[in-house]
């Protein structure tokens, strides 16, 4: 996957809001990740703190992550269901006509600075 | 030490690459070019394809090609050869192309037009992979991917988000099929089951077989994009 090409995403668009904000310093940047987005969390910690030492506004910058569980709909029975459990088919019908609704994300929450 | 505060961001790290794609697209089609996005694993077949397809489209459409291996220049040169134009790009490593990564592909290519053979149809030969390369909106007007019968015909099973953001899909190597346990049919279930619009092309980019109907998808959505 792509870990560390999406480092370098969040760390542009870091210093794009820190940029509008007066920022002197971040201390720390929250994310939010989907369960489902492929993206593994150990080899995104190891490249944020490859990555963020080469940025002077963010060398010591912690990451939080948080999880956004991954849920499915069914269209045959209208409900929705846990998709790591379950995947592509529906367990209150059988179907597999489905489509993911949520876990997907990867969204830059917050970030703590000075 | 300066005064500690929280900023709400609350913004996709996809979206900025998004509304670049979408820039990218708008200028494109004021362009009259169409940007065709090819992917595929290693070895599939993309640069016999393109040579195949620039045969089929000669005298239809003006046709180049941007390359992004890693790290090698072997397949600009296969097409240089043959008369394509061609350019390199360098992912720097990366395993996907974004939307600027491709803006500055396209504007190298631009250098190679001319007024008598402007670039109706620029194909992008992406990173070799069927994940990372899905997820990101180079800002191509259509998305195609080839898979070749070694590789499997349950592809569409295990790399669900290649084939539902995929316009086409080449199935390539189709000679080799009396050798493979690969059932086309199936194969076509399992990928109208990701994506019912997907239109597929069987083709064997060595001979050229099945390249015909490719070309003419492609010479007209070329024109419906121009129009
Ligand atoms: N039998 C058969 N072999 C093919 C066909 N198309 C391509 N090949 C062979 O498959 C090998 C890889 O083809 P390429 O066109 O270089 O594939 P590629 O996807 O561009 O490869 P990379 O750029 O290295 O990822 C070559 O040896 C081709 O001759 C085909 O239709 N049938
Ligand atoms: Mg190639
Ligand atoms: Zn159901």
């Amino acid at each position: 996957m792509h870990e560390l090409g999406v480092v370098f995403y969040v760390i542009r668009d870091v210093k794009a809001v820190a940029e509008e904000n007066d920022v002197t310093r971040v201390d720390c940047v929250t994310l939010e990740i989907g369960e489902v987005s492929g993206v593994v969390h150990e080899l995104l910690r190891d490249a944020w703190k490859w990555a963020v030492k080469k940025e002077s506004l963010m060398a010591d910058a912690e990451l939080e992550i948080e999880t956004i569980p991954a849920v499915t709909f069914c269209e045959d029975c209208k409900r929705d269901y846990p998709t790591v459990e379950y995947g592509k088919t529906c367990p209150h019908c059988g179907s597999n006509h489905t489509f993911l609704v949520q876990g997907n994300e990867f969204i830059i929450k917050d970030m703590q600075v000075e | 030490m300066g005064d500690v505060r929280v900023i709400e961001v609350k913004q996709s790290v996809f979206a900025e690459n998004d509304r670049r794609a979408d820039a990218l697209r708008a200028e494109l089609k004021a362009h009259g070019t169409f940007l065709l996005n090819l992917m595929s694993s290693p070895g599939s077949g993309k640069t016999t394809t393109l040579a195949a397809t620039f045969k089929a489209l000669r005298g239809r459409l003006n046709m180049a090609v941007m390359e992004a291996d890693i790290d090698s220049d072997v397949d600009a040169r296969a097409m240089d050869e043959l008369g394509v134009r061609a350019i390199q790009l360098h992912t720097g490593g990366m395993c996907h192309l974004d939307a600027d990564m491709t803006a500055q592909g396209l504007r190298g290519l631009e250098a190679l037009a001319t007024p008598d053979a402007p670039i109706d149809l620029a194909i992008l030969e992406n990173v070799g992979n069927l994940v990372c390369p899905a997820e990101f909106d180079t800002g191509a007007s259509a998305n195609a991917m080839i898979l070749s019968v070694p590789e499997g015909d349950d592809k569409a099973l295990k790399y669900p988000l290649m084939f539902e953001v995929c316009d086409v899909v080449l199935i390539n190597k189709i000679d080799v099929l009396p050798y493979f346990d690969f059932n086309l049919e199936r194969c076509r279930e399992r990928i109208l089951m990701r994506n019912p619009h997907a239109k597929i092309f069987p083709i064997c980019a060595k001979t050229g077989e099945g390249i015909e109907p490719w070309a003419d998808w492609l010479v007209a959505s070329v024109r419906a994009w121009q129009a």
